[in-house]
C-alpha cells in the first residue's frame, strides 16, 4: 500500500524527519507512537502534501505511484486521507457542500460520474450514523463551533464519506472521552477492509484496545526506532520512552 | 524666470458638455455653475479623494451626443420587469418596456414638469462637490419615480444605464420619492456596450417618507476602461426603512458616494456592499449614515475580494448627533486580498455626540486562510475549488442579505463568468 524509504524532511531549515522507513500493506493497521516533538505529525503532513516541508531525501511509493510528486488533492484522489490532529474551523463553508465537491472531484479524477444529490444525501445519512454525528452538525460550517470531540468525529465522518485506501489518523483519540473514543474506534473498524489500511498516531494504549494494530512503531527523533506488535504499546505505556531513547542515543 | 500657465482642466472639460435643459430650479443650476467656476478636479490632497485619482476622468475629451438610435443588445437584470433604459444619460424609449403600475409614476426627467422636479437638488450637496455640481449643471436625463402613499409595489422595476462610445461623458440624474406607507424595490443596473474611456456621473436623490420601505439594488457592471462616479443622497422620514445593496462587479474606476440622512425616529437603514475586483480595477465606497434622530438602527456590511493589481477603498462614516439617543449603529468592512499586488484602504469612522447609543465598527483585511485551503485540498478539492469555496463563504455574508432572486442570480452568473466562482 505504502512504502516509505529513507525519508528526510525539513521545515525552515530544520530537519525533522531524518531517514524514516515504513511499509504498510493492504488490510493492516499500524500504530505510530512516540514522544512529543518526535515528528509524528510532520510525517502525516508530509504524506498529505503540506507544502511548507522540504523533502531533502527519500521516496514514498503509494500503491505504485510516486506520492511525493502529487499535489495534496491528487493524493486525496488517489486514496490518501489524513485526519488532522487539530482540525481547522472554516466559517461559512458547509461541511456537506464541500464534501460533495470533494467527492465529485475525486470521482471525476477516477473517470466516474458525479454522484446524484439523492445518493449523496443517503450517503451522508449512512456515514454520519456510523460516527453518531448529528445530521445538523454534518451540514454546518466545517468544524465551526464544534467541541473537540465533535471535530474528531467529523474527521472520521469525512473519512467514511471519502472511503480512502489509506487513512492516517493523527491523535484522533486525544481529547475524547471514553464514549466518544468507542464511537470513533468502532467507526474506524467498520470502515476497515482487506483492501485498505490505517495508520493510527497515538499517545495512548487505550485506543489500541479498540483499534487493534498489527504493528506498533516508535518514532523518535525523526526515525522509526523500534517496531513490534501490540505488546510493544503495553510496554511503552508501562515504561515510557526513556529506555528507548537511551537505547537509541547509545548508538 | 518662467511663468506657469495653469489651465483649468475642469473648465475645459465642462465647456464640451451640453448645459442641462431639465426643469430644475434655476438656483440649483446657478449654484452648480458658480461652484464649478471656482473649482478644479479633486486631487489626492483632498481628504475625500485621498486614495482615488480622477486624472483619467479629467483627461477625457468629452464627446457628447443628444440622441442615440443604434440598436443595442438587451441588458437586463430582472426578467419581466418594468424597464427604463438610458444610453449615456439619454432616454431610450425604444429599448424601454413594461406596463403601467398603479400608484407609480415613472418616467424620464425630460418628461417631468418643473413642479415635479422642484425638490431636485435639495439633497445633493453642491458645495465643495465637483461631480454633483457638474451633474446639476449638465444632466441630460435620468429617471423620475414617484410612489404614491400606501402603494405596495409588487411589480419589478429596473433602471438600466448603458455607457457607449469612446470618451463619452454621461451626466445622469435620478429622483425617487416614496410617499408614506409605500413599499418598493428598484434595481439599478449600470452597463456598458463597446465603451472605452467613458465616464458616467450619476446622481440620485431619494426621499423615503414616513413608514415607507424602499430597497435599492445597485449593480455596477461596466466594462474595464470606463469610469463611474455614483452619488446617492437619501433622506429617511420617521418609521421608514431603507436598504441599499451595492454590488460592484467591474469597471476601471468606480466611486460610490452614499449619504443617508436618517431624519426621523424609529428608522431602519441597511447598507450592504460587495465588491469583487481584479486586474487594474479601483473601487472606492464612501458611505455616510447620519443619525439625526433617536431610536434608529443602521446596519452596514461591506465586503470585498481583491485580486491582481486591483485596489479598493472603503470609507464609512457614521454620525450619531447629540439628540440621537438609543441608536444602534453597526458597521463592518471585510477584505480579502487574493494577490500580493492587491491592496485596500479601509477606514471606518464613528462620530458619536449622543451618550446612550450602541455602536460598533470594525474592519478586517487579510488573505485567505491557507490552513483552510490545505484542509480542503487534503480532502480532494482542487486548489481552485478550495479558494472559490472560501471566497464565496466570505462574500456570501453580503449576498445572503439580498432578497431579490433576480439580483442574486445575475450576480452569481457574472461571478461565474468573470471569476469562475460558483456560489
Ligand atoms: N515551522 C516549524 N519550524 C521549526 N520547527 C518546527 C516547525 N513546525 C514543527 N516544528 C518542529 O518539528 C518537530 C516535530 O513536530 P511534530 O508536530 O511532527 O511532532 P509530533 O511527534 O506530532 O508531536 P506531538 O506528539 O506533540 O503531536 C517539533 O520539534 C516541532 O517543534
Ligand atoms: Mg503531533
Amino acid at each position: 500500500m505504502i512504502t516509505i524509504k529513507n525519508l528526510h524532511a525539513s521545515i525552515d531549515g530544520k530537519e525533522i524527519l531524518k531517514g524514516l522507513n515504513l511499509e504498510v500493506k493492504a488490510g493492516e493497521v499500524h500504530a505510530i507512537m512516540g514522544p512529543n516533538g518526535a515528528g509524528k505529525s510532520t510525517l502525516a503532513s508530509v504524506l498529505a502534501g503540506r507544502e511548507e516541508y522540504e523533502i531533502t531525501e527519500g521516496e514514498v511509493n503509494f500503491d505504485g505511484t510516486d506520492l511525493l510528486e502529487l499535489s495534496p488533492e491528487d493524493r486525496a484522489r488517489e486514496g490518501l486521507f489524513l485526519a488532522f490532529q487539530y482540525p481547522i474551523e472554516i466559517p461559512g463553508v458547509s461541511n456537506v457542500n464541500f464534501l460533495r465537491t470533494a467527492l465529485n472531484e475525486i470521482r471525476e479524477y477516477k473517470g466516474q460520474e458525479a454522484i446524484s444529490a439523492k445518493d449523496f444525501m443517503a450517503l451522508v445519512r449512512e456515514k454520519s450514523a456510523i460516527v453518531e454525528l448529528d445530521a445538523k452538525l454534518a451540514s454546518r460550517s466545517v468544524n465551526e463551533g464544534f467541541s473537540g470531540g465533535e471535530k474528531k468525529r467529523n474527521e472520521i465522518f469525512q473519512m467514511a464519506m471519502l472511503a480512502p485506501k489509506l487513512a492516517i489518523l493523527d491523535e484522533t483519540d486525544s481529547g475524547l472521552d471514553i464514549d466518544a473514543l468507542r464511537i470513533v474506534a468502532s467507526g474506524v473498524n467498520k470502515l476497515k477492509s482487506p483492501e485498505n489500511a490505517t495508520i493510527v498516531i497515538t499517545h495512548y494504549q487505550r485506543l489500541l484496545d479498540y483499534i487493534v494494530p498489527d504493528f506498533v512503531h516508535v518514532l523518535y527523533n525523526g526515525k522509526i526506532v523500534k517496531s513490534g506488535t501490540k505488546e510493544l504499546a503495553l510496554e511503552l505505556e508501562e515504561k515510557g520512552y526513556d529506555w528507548i531513547k537511551a537505547e537509541v542515543d547509545k548508538h | 524666470m518662467s511663468t506657469t500657465l495653469s489651465i483649468n482642466k475642469l473648465a475645459k472639460f465642462t465647456t464640451a458638455l451640453t448645459p442641462t435643459s431639465l426643469t430644475f430650479s434655476q438656483d440649483v443650476i446657478k449654484d452648480a455653475l458658480a461652484q464649478l467656476s471656482s473649482s478644479e478636479f479633486p486631487t489626492t490632497r483632498n481628504e475625500q479623494w485621498k486614495y482615488t485619482r480622477v486624472g483619467k476622468i479629467a483627461a477625457i475629451e468629452p464627446q457628447v451626443k443628444t440622441e442615440y438610435t443604434r440598436k443595442l443588445p438587451k441588458y437586463s437584470i430582472a426578467e419581466n420587469a418594468v424597464t427604463f433604459v438610458f444610453e449615456n444619460g439619454i432616454f431610450r424609449s425604444d429599448l424601454s418596456y413594461g406596463e403601467v403600475i398603479n400608484g407609480v409614476t415613472i418616467k424620464p426627467l425630460t418628461a417631468c414638469t418643473a413642479a415635479e422636479l422642484v425638490s431636485v437638488g435639495k439633497l445633493a450637496k453642491i458645495e465643495g462637490d465637483v461631480f454633483n455640481s457638474m451633474n446639476s449643471a449638465y444632466a441630460s436625463d435620468g429617471i423620475y419615480i414617484h410612489i404614491a402613499s400606501n402603494t405596495i409595489v409588487q411589480k419589478k422595476i429596473q433602471i438600466i444605464q448603458i455607457l457607449t462610445g469612446n470618451q463619452t461623458v454621461a451626466n445622469t440624474r435620478n429622483y425617487l420619492f416614496c410617499d408614506k406607507f409605500s413599499k418598493a424595490e428598484i434595481i439599478f443596473g449600470a452597463f456598458s456596450h463597446d465603451a472605452t474611456n467613458s465616464f458616467n456621473n450619476v446622481v440620485t436623490e431619494i426621499l423615503v417618507e414616513e413608514n415607507a420601505d424602499l430597497t435599492i439594488d445597485k449593480i455596477q457592471y461596466e466594462e474595464a476602461g470606463n469610469y463611474t462616479i455614483a452619488t446617492e443622497n437619501v433622506q429617511q422620514a420617521k418609521d421608514s426603512t431603507f436598504t441599499i445593496n451595492t454590488l460592484t462587479l467591474n469597471g476601471t474606476i468606480v466611486r460610490n458616494n452614499l449619504t443617508i440622512n436618517v431624519a426621523g425616529t424609529n428608522c431602519t437603514t441597511n447598507l450592504n456592499g460587495a465588491y469583487l475586483l481584479k486586474e487594474n480595477q479601483h473601487v472606492d465606497n464612501h458611505t455616510v449614515v447620519d443619525h439625526l434622530t433617536p431610536h434608529c438602527n443602521s446596519n452596514e456590511l461591506y465586503k470585498g475580494v481583491i485580486d491582481d493589481k486591483a485596489t479598493a477603498v472603503f470609507n464609512g462614516k457614521v454620525f450619531v448627533r447629540k439628540d440621537a439617543q438609543k441608536i444602534n449603529a453597526f458597521q463592518s468592512n471585510g477584505n480579502v486580498l487574493l494577490s500580493d499586488n492587491a491592496s485596500v484602504n479601509s477606514k471606518p469612522e464613528l462620530e458619536i455626540y449622543a451618550d446612550d447609543v450602541k455602536c460598533s465598527h470594525g474592519s478586517t483585511t487579510g488573505q485567505l486562510d491557507e490552513e483552510a485551503v490545505f484542509y480542503l485540498r487534503a480532502r480532494g478539492l482542487s486548489e481552485k475549488s478550495a479558494r472559490h469555496l472560501m471566497v464565496s463563504a466570505f462574500i456570501g455574508d453580503v449576498l445572503e442579505k439580498i432578497e431579490s432572486e433576480d439580483v442574486l442570480a445575475f450576480t452569481q452568473k457574472i461571478l461565474q463568468e468573470r471569476f469562475g466562482w460558483e456560489f
